[in-house]
């Protein structure tokens, strides 16, 4: 059994310097800002099909992400705004694509579910539940066997683990000792089912079964969570094979836009903020000195302006040209 | 219960006809058999008879409607029923194609059973051509009326075989020379194609691409014929006066009963002998041409034949002829003796096998018993469709013809 | 040239693309100390060593997820399935990654991987084991589609296969493994995509197949020339995607007569597609309405008779083609 207790940051001197500290602050609130101005412009028709915001979860994303080096690559689940984000994709471009417009990140041909952008280590979003984890697989075999050592974080919510492809891949990976971290953000439901109604036994319990190292920690703690990461990202860049972590989050809003939140108490979502991830972050930082309400006040004006930059320069952003429509269905040697 | 009424199909290869007059109102009661009204195709004006008995509920057709076949015309019912909804105009299957309809009878014993002819040229009932994408579209490059051809195909869809026939076909008749021009005809002008002459050009075309002919012609020693018909005429009252065209028909028929060949048509399945002798007559009418049949003739006298003829040709002038007297002949005379013709050399009326063409009887000298006599003459061609006949057999039919004209005690009989 | 069979031609195009390219590896199920089920891979394992031959678990759509995360890493990946049955279980991946990839990020990623499978039935392998699911391949935008007949175009296709930038579905029907040809020796030699081949020329009508298809169509027009004077052409797709109408339209319009013959069901089935493209393209020069020779509407059943009976012949072939006439 390798299961571990994870180890919080939350007393004590800061365990990371002042200005990672605050970006990490900046980040999760551009996280929320961006998330809840979506979710707006949804409700206004600006954005359509389907919209999974991330709010609450937002210590997950950034927390881990920056756990990584540049070289590295995020393969995420189809609620992927914040992942992109975190990962360096241009926040307008990310707008631009939940817009459909032509500057977002694909053109308008992929939405809200899929985020890709290479040239940063963004390698997706998957709208299929789990459909990611054998990728992210044949990305570490990749990295292995052309000896380019990058790791691969592959991210994933609580309900992929009912899936087959879920112990496909935790098996193949521990076969071939392929360089990637299964992150999993456990949010207690599968859209609507609840966690405890759908699996078994404990998710690192899964993990270990397959022989690889599993923590469970809290996702509600950027510091943990990055802390946390920081081993896996060491233990992979050693060879050593795949690591796990399960990091127990809570997503403020419903599953998509259109969810009518019946399988849950507003007294469980109060539950959740009172331990937000960025309300806790400040208030850490407030009790070291490392922020003020001057300057928090003026990161959230940040936040406000950068968001409104990311909907101005979506809405200025054309509409694809028809003509495209048929670009990129094969890539071809003359174009395609 | 409300009976509809609908454009009937008077030809195979009609598809419209024109709702030329009604002959009963709205209301007016009719009995079975009762004609309601005159509709016009490309041949003729036929007159329409009422099939069931009833009440006129509802015209639906007014006059002068060009009406695809198979659409409701006019709403039979009973006194004070009413028309719940306007019906709709909606195709319905035809009679069926006309092998199938006199069936498959064989005219004598012994000969071979056929099996129903192929479906006809255009699928029943819809009007529709039965014809391949291909075809279609040389036919239509080649300027070639597809609806003339007969298919070789499966459910007798015409293919490019037989357009490219029918090309073939069209360059060795345009080496003819051209047809006399009609009198309203002006130079340099292009007069348009009535329905009828568009209707000979379609069944002309058809039967010299599709049927090959051949050709044999006799001379028939009239002169005791002619004494017999003086004869005959004398006892006979004046509507049962014989021509000598009624005396060709009764010896065609007769020798059709013995070679019934000549009385059958060709499909790919094979010979369809016909139950009956139906002789279709050629008149000349000022627009065209028609060949409206006598029906049955095998089962008529002489006189018969005579009062039939003389009332089928004043009809067709008048352009009042019946359904069934057009479309269903089973063999033509066509006779041109009244013009001074010696020889007419006719074409065949498609789909039949055979046509008899006659000329004017005129005195000529002969030589009998090694001495030069005057006798009145009658030049016959026979033009015979020679996938069902040979030239022996064309021999021995027009022979027969010949001898029962020569020795006409038996066209009385 | 030599003369082999197809299951050697293929594993000459595994040999020369592994020596080519150090990028290409191979996984797949049994593919390496087995040898392949179908021996295709025989003899590569010692050659190549245990990374690029790489024996996966049974886990078909781990290991397509993986040939895809592979590909995504600059690899160039051969799956092996086994067995096209098989694939259904890796069909997400299939069609709702590799197929979807390029498309979806606007040019930025593409799964260069070939995924080869055997198909077909007539082995008495019943209903789960005898599947043609060629044309449930083609039907999807974005992947390519390959479906080789004889030893020649499977070498000069396959090898054609890892030079392309898309995901190949390379189809490999059963019955064609031991069929020999004679197959050229150059390590160069390709066969384009999209190309069909005429394998016999004749005016009277066109008979388009693929796959094992291909034979019972050379044989019906043997029997046709033989019997019935009818000259039949003998086109074979060789790929469904990309697809080469105009090969086909071209003959169609030569011969005014279509008959498509195919192992898998007709009802919703390529040969569907290929009828109505031929409608599209070629209405004014048919003589017939465009046949269909299939498979019977039945799931493929175990006893010898039965599935003769739900497997189209060149009897079927040649009474369709009688029919148009």
């Amino acid at each position: 059994m390798t299961v571990e207790t994870a180890v919080t940051g939350a007393s004590g001197g800061p365990v990371l310097p002042a200005g990672q500290l605050e970006r990490f602050l900046y980040e999760m609130a551009f996280i929320r800002r961006f998330e809840e101005k979506a979710g707006e412009m949804y409700t206004r028709g600006k954005i359509r099909g389907f919209l999974h915001l991330y709010t609450g979860q937002e210590a997950c994303a950034v927390g881990a992400i920056h756990a990584l080096e540049e070289r590295d690559r995020v393969i995420a689940h189809y609620r992927d705004h914040g992942h992109a984000i975190a990962k360096g994709v241009d926040p307008k471009r990310v707008m631009a694509e939940l817009y459909g417009r032509v500057d977002g990140t694909s053109g308008g041909r992929g939405g809200s579910m899929h985020i890709y952008d290479t040239s940063k280590g963004m390698m997706g979003g998957y709208a299929i539940v789990t459909a990611h984890l054998p990728v992210a697989v044949g990305l570490g075999l990749a990295s292995a066997m052309k000896g380019e050592n990058f790791i691969t974080l592959c991210i994933f919510g609580d309900g992929s683990v009912g899936e087959g492809e879920f112990h496909e891949a935790l098996n193949l990976a521990v076969l071939w000792k392929v360089p990637v971290i299964f992150f999993c953000e456990n949010n207690l439901y599968g859209m609507g089912v609840s966690f405890a109604e759908s699996l078994s036994t404990e998710i690192p319990k899964l993990a270990a079964a397959y022989n690889m190292p599993a923590v469970s920690i809290d996702g509600m703690d950027v510091l943990e969570v990055h802390l946390e990461t920081k081993k896996a990202v060491e233990h992979c860049r050693a060879g050593k094979g795949p690591y796990f972590i399960e990091a127990m989050t809570y997503r403020y809003r419903g599953h998509s836009m259109s969810d009518p939140e019946l399988y849950r108490l507003k007294d469980e979502i109060e539950e959740y903020r009172r331990r937000d991830a960025i309300t806790s972050l400040r208030l850490y930082m407030e009790e070291r000195g490392l922020i003020d309400q001057g300057r928090w006040r003026e990161l959230e004006e940040r936040v406000e302006r950068d968001v409104e930059e990311c909907i101005a320069f979506a809405e200025a952003s054309p509409q694809p040209s028809i003509g495209t429509l048929f670009d990129h269905v094969t890539k071809e040697s003359n174009g395609g | 219960m409300s009976i509809e009424i609908t454009m009937p199909q008077m030809g195979a290869d009609m598809t419209e006809g024109i709702l030329v007059r009604w002959v009963k109102s709205e209301g007016d009661q009719v009995s079975r058999g009762e004609i309601i009204a005159e509709i016009e195709t490309d041949k003729a004006t036929v007159e329409l008879e009422a099939f069931e008995e009833g009440v006129l509920l509802r015209l639906v057709a007014s006059e002068g409607e060009t009406v695809p076949v198979g659409n409701v015309i006019a709403v039979l019912g009973s006194p004070g029923e009413a028309v719940v909804s306007p019906p709709e105009r909606k195709e319905q299957a035809a009679a069926p194609g006309r092998g199938t309809a006199q069936g498959p009878v064989a005219a004598a014993a012994g000969a071979p059973v056929a099996a129903p002819a192929r479906a006809p040229v255009a699928d029943a009932g819809s009007g529709r051509l039965r014809i391949s994408p291909v075809a279609r579209r040389i036919a239509s490059e080649a300027g070639i009326d597809a609806s003339s051809l007969r298919g070789s195909g499966p459910d007798g869809r015409v293919l490019r075989r037989d357009v490219e026939a029918a090309i073939a076909g069209t360059l060795q008749v345009s080496n003819e020379p051209p047809a006399r021009e009609g009198a309203t005809a002006r130079p340099g002008g292009v007069e348009p194609l009535s329905k009828m002459r568009q209707a000979i050009a379609r069944r002309m075309s058809q039967s010299k691409q599709t049927q090959p002919h051949y050709y044999l012609t006799l001379d028939i020693d009239m002169t005791a014929a002619l004494a017999f018909r003086e004869q005959f005429n004398q006892a006979a009252g004046e509507a049962e006066r014989v021509t000598i065209n009624d005396l060709v028909v009764k010896a065609c028929t007769l020798a059709l009963q013995r070679h019934p060949k000549f009385n059958a048509e060709y499909s790919e399945e094979g010979l369809v002998f016909h139950g009956s002798v139906n002789i279709a007559i050629g008149i000349a009418l000022d627009e065209g041409l028609i060949a409206p049949a006598l029906l049955d003739c095998g089962a008529k006298t002489l006189g018969t034949i005579a009062r039939e003829a003389k009332d089928l040709v004043a009809r067709a002038r008048e352009g009042r002829l019946r359904t069934d007297e057009y479309g269903s002949g089973t063999f033509t005379i066509t006779n041109l003796g009244a013009y001074g013709v010696e020889t007419l050399i006719g074409i065949i009326n498609p789909p039949q096998a055979a046509i008899l063409g006659v000329g004017s009887v005129m005195p000529q000298a002969v030589v009998r018993d090694g001495a030069i006599v005057a006798r009145q003459v009658m030049k016959v061609a026979l033009s015979a469709d020679h996938r069902v006949t040979d030239g022996a057999e064309g021999a021995r039919f027009i022979r027969e013809i010949q001898g029962l004209l020569e020795n006409p005690a038996s066209l009385a009989l | 040239m030599a003369e082999m069979r197809m299951r050697d031609a293929l594993r000459e195009a595994l040999r020369e693309e592994l020596r080519r390219d150090p990028t290409v590896f191979l996984m797949g199920e049994d593919i390496g100390a087995y040898g392949g089920s179908y021996s295709v891979t025989k003899g590569l394992l010692e050659e190549f060593g245990p990374e690029r031959v790489r024996d996966t678990p049974i886990a078909e759509s781990g290991i397509i997820g993986a040939g895809i995360g592979a590909a995504l890493g600059g690899l160039r990946p051969m799956v092996e399935l086994m067995t096209i049955n098989f694939s259904l279980l890796a069909l997400d991946q299939i069609v709702n990654t590799a197929a979807k990839l390029h498309y979806m990020t606007n040019g930025q990623m593409h799964v260069p991987m070939v995924i080869r499978m055997a198909s077909g039935g007539g082995s008495q392998l019943a209903a789960t084991h005898s599947h043609s699911l060629e044309g449930l391949y083609a039907h999807f935008p974005g992947l390519k589609v390959v479906c080789p007949s004889n030893p020649a175009d499977a070498k000069g296709l396959l090898k054609r296969a890892f030079r392309d930038d898309n995901t190949v579905v390379f189809i490999e029907h059963t019955a064609n493994y031991g069929f020999k040809g004679e197959v050229p020796d150059d390590p160069d030699f390709l066969v384009e995509f999209g190309q069909a081949n005429v394998l016999r020329e004749g005016s009277d009508v066109t008979i388009v197949g693929y796959s094992g298809s291909v034979h019972q169509a050379m044989r019906a027009a043997a029997m046709l020339e033989e019997q019935d004077e009818i000259s039949a052409e003998v086109v074979d797709l060789r790929t469904l995607r990309p697809l080469d109408m105009d090969t086909v339209v071209r003959s169609v319009k030569k011969t005014n007569r279509a008959v498509i013959v195919e192992d898998a069901w007709k009802f919703g089935g390529f040969g569907g597609e290929l009828s109505a493209q031929i409608m599209e393209r070629a209405f004014d020069w048919l003589d017939a309405p465009v046949a269909r020779v299939c498979s019977k509407d039945v799931p493929m059943p175990y006893n010898r008779d039965l599935e003769f009976a739900a497997l189209p012949s060149e009897e079927d072939i040649v009474e369709a083609v009688l029919a148009m006439f």
